[in-house]
């Protein structure tokens, strides 16, 4: 059971890796699984605080929002993409850092406000600042391809889910674990609530980053803004739940569910799928408190029972 | 020295109906402990519904809260039946955990359904009286901005005096206080609780006709507003309906002056520094006692 599980993620990775050379892909295809891989990489990255630690992080718009515009900044003035990309992950786990201390002071629903109050002053700010779009340029436009944007964004995702993976291995994680689950049972045996609050914020906060900075190596042109409003952090946290929050298979079978909702099934009616997102997620978080992985657990039991 | 003024006297007046956009949202929390961040959505439902009462029957918007308001009212039933009935069971911590999961999941589904039903665009209200301006010693007092005043001011006595002298008003502050014991002495605290959800939505839907009034609604106007009144809640202390219209008027006060100081384009930016100021240093809130 456990190496089949590594042997089919590693089939995966295989076939997605092998994806853009085969006969059948075409641009529109790589498009919707490149947007599939952000979306994916962003509710995972937001899983880490919000699912393994328990902290409900309603600003996560703001450290996408930070990585896309350094990253987009830089590579637009010319610095390699390497640097740039780098330097979108770094910003945001720099803030991270800044007011992390601040931020989670604040205990439970008071921490997911004033995220959201904090993300809601950077959208204000970068769109008085920067009000325009941002296009690439003519030599840019011309050198576009999918191909490298696609690899960019898988290896992002298998990073954040490796990454995740390794919590549920470690240390950190399960300390991070318990405090979701106690706080102060946590403290009481040695457990640092705020050690490893702090460390599951900052690595939240550099995955999305980086996420971030994947968008702003993919988008051709985007208001400056659009990495900042509130509907990234809404996305990640309704892919979060539905999906299975706390597991780290659950954000990218969220993710799946989502973008063939959005992109694929329902692209003439605008907002539908917020619509059935947003009934999912009320009724997971009344009934089905595992979303999705929950329903997959059972019915794998289920086959493995009967046969 | 009168553009001051009259920044100060805005600030007044826009910062009632801030109070007034909270004064449910605090008055739910204070009772039921969960935080309804939908609420700002409610405030649009009672927009649109006077919207509409105003645009297919030419009914004025203040004399619509009489059927604006019972239709909230019955919203917030079917609301607290449908889903927030089912979270007063857990403990605290959970409660308001998942309260705000909820919230957030109903903002996303009632703002797609508005746009869906009444399509994105931005509606507003024009009475008669929407440009008529009254001149006190050179400041500029707009009609609809003193009715708000006047109807915010209202709906706190109003509300006071029901809490303090009826039946009802009291079992909501004894199950505020402490309901276990409230449920001791007597009181139907699931009845509470439905009733005091509904008054929050109706007290939102007063808000609602206010906005559509002075400013304008549009399916999105849910989180600004849900932003404007958890800011009020948070410098009044969570759950103190007292300070509400007063930190409403400091919050439309500070941000007169400041868009006056640095820019229109910035007087939401300093509300919201403003509140994570005092999240960080004064969580109980300026004008909460104890914490």
């Amino acid at each position: 059971m456990k190496y089949a599980r590594w042997l089919v993620a590693g089939i995966i990775v295989v076939a997605l890796l092998a994806t853009p050379h085969m006969p059948f892909s075409n641009n529109k295809m790589l498009t919707i699984l490149i947007q599939l891989f952000i979306v994916a990489a962003l509710a995972s990255s937001w899983n880490i605080l919000g699912g393994f630690a328990g902290q409900i992080n309603l600003g996560h718009a703001a450290f996408f929002g930070l990585g896309a515009l350094t990253t987009r900044l830089m590579w637009m003035n010319e610095y390699p993409l390497f640097l740039s990309f780098l330097a979108g992950g770094l910003v945001a786990t720099i803030f991270a850092l800044i007011i992390g201390y601040p931020a989670l002071r604040l205990r439970g629903t008071y921490f997911a406000i004033g995220t959201l109050a904090m993300a809601q002053a950077f959208f204000i700010t970068v769109s008085n600042v920067l009000p325009g779009t941002s296009a690439l340029s003519g030599p840019q436009l011309v050198s576009y391809e999918l191909a490298p944007r696609y690899y960019l964004a898988l290896g992002v995702l298998v990073v954040i889910v490796a990454t995740a993976y390794g919590l549920t291995q470690a240390k950190l994680g399960l300390g991070m674990m318990s405090v979701r689950e106690d706080e102060d049972a946590a403290q009481a045996i040695g457990v640092s609530a705020f050690r490893h609050k702090m460390s599951a914020f900052v690595l939240s906060a550099f995955l999305a980053g980086v996420t971030g900075s994947t968008f702003a190596y993919f988008h051709v042109s985007y208001y400056y803004y659009f990495t900042f409003i509130p509907t990234w952090t809404f996305d990640a946290v309704l892919v979060t739940f539905v999906g299975g929050v706390g597991t780290v298979i659950g954000p990218i079978l969220g993710a799946i569910f989502f973008v063939i909702i959005r992109d694929v099934l329902a692209t003439n009616v605008t907002n539908f799928h917020q619509i059935i997102f947003g009934v999912l997620f009320i009724l997971v978080v009344l009934i089905l408190p595992g979303g999705l992985m929950e329903v997959w657990d059972r019915l794998l039991a289920r086959i493995f029972r009967s046969t | 020295m009168e553009i001051i003024a009259q920044n100060i006297v805005s600030g007044i007046m826009i910062g009632a109906l801030y109070g007034l956009a909270a004064l449910g949202l605090s008055l739910v929390f204070g009772v039921l402990k969960i935080l309804n961040v939908a609420h700002g959505e409610l405030i649009m439902i009672g927009g649109y519904a006077t919207f509409w009462l105003f645009s297919l029957y030419g009914m004025d918007p203040i004399l619509s809260l009489v059927i604006v308001i019972p239709i909230l009212f019955l919203t917030g039933i079917l609301l607290h039946f449908g889903l927030f009935s089912h979270i007063v069971k857990f403990d605290e911590e959970n409660r308001i955990k998942n309260s705000l999961l909820i919230g957030f999941g109903l903002t996303l589904v009632l703002q797609s359904m508005a746009i869906q039903l009444w399509t994105a665009d931005e509606r507003s209200v024009t009475p008669d009286y929407a440009t008529a301006a009254f001149d006190l010693f050179g400041i500029r007092l707009p009609v609809v901005r003193l009715i708000g005043l006047v109807v915010a001011f209202l709906t706190v006595a109003v509300l006071e005096i029901f809490l303090n002298r009826s039946y009802w008003g009291k079992a909501i502050r004894a199950t505020a206080e402490d309901w276990q014991t409230a449920a001791l002495t007597g009181i139907n605290i699931k009845s509470t609780y439905l009733f005091t959800f509904s008054l929050g939505a109706s007290l939102a839907s007063i808000a609602g006709t206010l906005v559509t009034v002075s400013f304008s609604v549009s399916p999105f106007i849910g989180l600004q507003w849900t932003l404007k009144a958890l800011i009020v809640v948070v410098l009044a202390g969570l759950g103190s309906i007292g300070g509400v219209i007063a930190a409403g008027i400091l919050l439309g006060v500070t941000e007169a002056l400041s868009a006056y100081a640095f820019g229109g384009e910035y007087r939401e930016l300093v509300g919201l520094i403003l509140f994570l100021i005092v999240l960080s240093f004064r969580p109980q809130g300026l004008f909460g006692g104890k914490g």
